[in-house]
């Protein structure tokens, strides 16, 4: 009998909870584990054009599903994440980071139905009216993944931004995307709705300066932007229409450590409501 | 082809006139379909997508033909007519708005304001390359159109009256179907007379006509009896305009004129969202009829959404950014 054949993977974008190859046709080989090499989409602006797109489709529903349901569909990540955990390690991403990731979806899933406790409640007003405030999400959030460490980088940045509704385009590191890729088909087994988390491989120059200047989208997470100059140039397009944006993370930032609630309550919007007291 | 002056004669008989549509050649339905669909993958970029943009924007028919519409939205839709993107005064105005009857004398007082009024109307006020936009009214039963004869005759009369100076009227799909087209063409002359200095334009609703032959017997029945516009749908059943449905019509506004000389337009209307959608009619055009036709008094789009989508893409061009759907208005 002849020897097997080994199939080869393509890794492709995620956009609107498909795998499609970048509108460009374009792809580029990244470093695949030990000694072998992959071969990866290179997205074009037009790609990430079309993540927006899917991710403010997916934006309503997403924000209107229950606080438990989203910690749901969280948690059920995270099972998936875990039976996946040898395909990480095959990667070349380390088992205790693949831990430490897992764990980190779990520790955010458990926020859906306690941030709006922790951010919202009652105000004492001088008049006969209830006054809620409650967290609303921002919307279509940009992000750039940090580089290292990919996987637990990866999700300490998507994480926090859908756990309260909104939905995220993702620029995965460049030199890394692989570990994104793979979390991607995680996520499209995990019941995460559509368009919630989009990601996109390639060049940042190409894919973040067409995101930042996007007037759909509402927020711009800059954590994995390593170059200063390409980081201003970001900020100065976003402020175009004042999006709110989160600068790039220090490259000696410790993502093991407790993360604290800065990158969720970064990505809300305070709704208050005024409503008559009866009798 | 019959000779020019036979034309002119065939309404006159029921049996002429079936006989010269059953004479229509047959549409090659698969070379159809492949045709608009191979027209459909051009690549139109830069300088001639930006062209294509202001000229599809020049040919939208804004229309609004909700239950729900009230006078203060049919004016707010006028006012975009006239000013689509306010932040851009080098954005052309619309073709046409199209309303109906009842919501036309909203739509005239925005629209026909006099010149040196304060209004939007006013001469100084309005965006560069200014024109009319013309007023345009369904009428005839919309959109069924199975009513008596006289009341779609008052239908227009009355949208005409009220300030609408082009009237979209639908044939009589019952008459068509049942092989009645004496019964469809005598009703398009007295709708056509009643219109009196308006343009008629004559929908078939191609979503009910079944097959491509009836589409093309259709479009030159209204066409013999004196429609200006051939127009796809109403908007109001699932299947509107497509395609191969407009370069059927194309094909027949083209040799319609071959044979008598006068030239008819055509209005694509009812699920065109998109730019890129747009875009596809457009080389359709050009490449069925010639650029004769690429113009908003030849050609035109019944649409709503479209022109959002346009205007998108036009600041996308302008300033080089992506815009959002949260800077223009929602109609």
């Amino acid at each position: 009998m002849s020897e097997r054949v080994t199939v080869r993977k393509t890794y492709k974008l995620y956009i609107g909870g498909k795998f499609p190859r970048s509108e460009s046709g374009r792809s580029y080989l990244v470093q695949s584990g030990e000694n072998s090499t992959a071969n990866v989409a290179l997205a074009s602006r037009k790609d990430a054009r079309d993540a927006v797109l899917a991710a403010r489709a997916a934006g309503s529903g997403w924000a209107g599903a229950t606080a438990y349901n989203r910690g749901q569909i969280l948690y059920r990540a995270a099972e998936m994440l875990e039976g996946r955990r040898e395909q990480f390690v095959a990667l070349g991403i380390p088992g205790d980071e693949v831990d430490a990731a897992t764990d980190r979806w779990v520790w955010y899933a458990g926020w859906s139905d306690k941030l709006p406790q922790v951010r919202g409640g009652v105000n004492p007003v001088a008049g006969p009216y209830f006054n809620l405030s409650t967290p609303e999400p921002t919307g279509v959030v940009a992000v750039v993944a940090p580089a290292a460490p990919a996987l637990l980088g990866l999700v300490s940045v998507i994480a926090p931004a859908i756990v309260s509704g909104n939905t995220v385009v993702v620029a995965a590191s460049p030199t890394d995307p692989l570990a994104a890729v793979t979390l991607a088909e995680v996520l499209a087994t995990a019941d995460l709705p559509a368009g919630v988390v989009n990601i996109l491989t390639g060049r940042l120059q190409e894919t973040v300066p067409s995101l930042a200047g996007h007037r759909d989208v509402n927020a711009l997470d800059l954590a994995g932007v390593a170059d200063a100059e390409l980081a201003t140039s970001l900020e100065v397009k976003a402020a175009e229409n004042l999006k709110r944006v989160l600068r790039p993370v220090p490259a000696n930032y410790d993502w093991y450590a407790n993360p604290g609630l800065a990158r969720m309550t970064a990505l809300l919007e305070t709704k208050t409501v005024w409503h008559p007291k009866g009798g | 082809m019959s000779a020019r002056s036979d034309l002119t004669e065939l309404g006159r008989s029921e049996t002429a006139l079936r006989a010269f549509l059953h004479g229509l050649p047959g549409v090659d339905q698969v070379g159809a379909e492949q045709r608009a669909a191979q027209l459909g993958t051009r690549s139109i970029k830069a300088t001639a997508k930006a062209w294509a943009i202001d000229l599809a924007i020049r040919m939208v028919d804004l229309t609004t033909l909700e239950g729900a519409d009230t006078p203060g939205k049919v004016r707010a839709l006028a006012a975009k007519a006239l000013r689509p993107d306010p932040a851009d005064p080098s954005c052309p105005h619309v073709g046409a708005v199209c309303v109906y009857p009842s919501m036309v004398p909203y739509v005239a007082e925005v629209l026909r304001q006099p010149a040196g009024g304060a209004g939007p109307a006013d001469a100084q006020a309005a965006p560069a390359g200014t024109g009319l936009v013309h007023l345009a009214s369904v009428a005839t039963a919309f959109p069924s159109g199975q009513a008596p004869l006289e009341i779609k005759l008052a239908d227009t009369r009355a949208a005409v009256a009220a300030g609408a100076d082009e009237i979209d009227m639908v044939i009589n799909r019952s008459a068509f179907l049942t092989g009645r087209y004496q019964e469809v063409y005598d009703e398009i002359v007295a709708i056509r007379e009643a219109c009196g200095p308006a343009h008629l334009k004559v929908i078939l609703e191609t979503g009910e006509l079944s097959t491509y032959d009836n589409v093309r017997r259709a479009s030159w029945l209204a066409m013999l009896a004196g429609a200006d516009f051939i127009k796809t749908s109403t908007g109001k059943v699932p299947a509107a305009a497509t395609p191969p449905v407009t370069l059927v019509m194309l094909e027949a506004v083209r040799d319609f004129r071959a044979a008598t000389g006068r030239q008819v337009g055509v209005k694509p209307a009812g699920g065109i969202k998109t730019t890129k959608d747009a875009i596809k009619y457009l080389v359709l055009v050009n490449e069925t009829v010639g650029a004769d036709w690429l113009d908003p008094d030849w050609f035109r789009f019944g649409a709503s959404s479209l022109l959002n989508d346009l205007l998108m893409q036009r600041t996308k061009l302008t300033t080089g950014e992506y815009a959002g759907p949260d800077y223009f208005t929602r109609d």
